[in-house]
């Protein structure tokens, strides 16, 4: 297990619901303990990623605001 | 008493663009995150699942019921200031400039999530919709009883 994200993904310009539909899609293709992360310009996502983990059971590894964009990398669970 | 399951039941009536809308992002969402979701659709709501461009109806009223309210979601209007088609035009316009997924991708993505979509029975027979007129991936049309089971199990019901 390493912590480079397995899967880079890009949601600039998505709205809701998509960055939540778009991350639930990608986590089922990496393996449980693996990474993934995401870039996003909707400022939704800062509530609405810790949200959907604590509903589907994976883990916000980070998630932050880095100028006009919000990074963020969730852990597979199960 | 049945135990709850992570499960959300919602039963669409509107047919409205906004509604249906709705309708779809809480199904995507709740999909995502893992729950079960079930779409039940009944009398305005059937036209969220129809197919685009098709005519629905057999008999006059039928007919006349399947011109005067077209199906298919590039079809269907907002609830409020729909004013012909005008509203329905200015609204797809500000949710493209706003970077909004359509309505179709929306249904397209609760599908691949997994949401079930089924319909009422007694609804499609009074409008005159056969399962041929909705989109394929539509389930068998089914009573109140199946809709209330699903509901009964849910730990989300909603009424749209």
């Amino acid at each position: 297990m390493s912590d480079t994200p397995k899967l880079s993904l890009d949601f600039k310009g998505l709205l809701c619901p998509m960055p939540v539909v778009k991350l639930a899609q990608a986590i089922k293709q990496i393996q449980v303990g693996e990474l993934v992360e995401a870039i996003a310009t909707d400022p939704g996502v800062m509530a609405d990623i810790p949200a959907w983990a604590r509903t589907s059971g994976h883990e916000v590894v980070s998630l932050e605001k880095q100028d006009k964009v919000f990074k963020f990398v969730v852990k597979r669970v199960k | 008493m049945t135990e709850k399951k992570n499960k959300m039941t919602l039963v669409v009536l509107s047919g409205d663009m906004d509604k249906v809308m709705a309708a779809y992002i809480m199904a995507s969402g709740a999909a995502a995150a893992g729950m079960e979701v079930i779409m039940f659709f009944t009398f305005w709501g059937l036209k969220a699942i129809q197919r685009d461009g098709v005519l629905t109806g057999k008999g006059l009223f039928g007919r006349m019921l399947g011109v005067m309210n077209r199906g298919g979601l590039s079809a269907i209007g907002p609830s409020r200031l729909n004013m012909g088609g005008m509203g329905r035009w200015m609204f797809k316009l500000m949710m493209k400039m706003h970077g909004v997924t359509p309505l179709n991708e929306l249904r397209e993505a609760c599908i691949a999530l997994g949401v079930k979509l089924i319909t009422c029975d007694m609804s499609m027979t009074v409008m005159e919709i056969d399962c041929e007129d909705l989109i394929p991936e539509t389930e068998e049309p089914v009573g109140v009883a199946v809709m209330l089971e699903h509901a009964n199990e849910s730990s989300i019901q909603y009424f749209i």
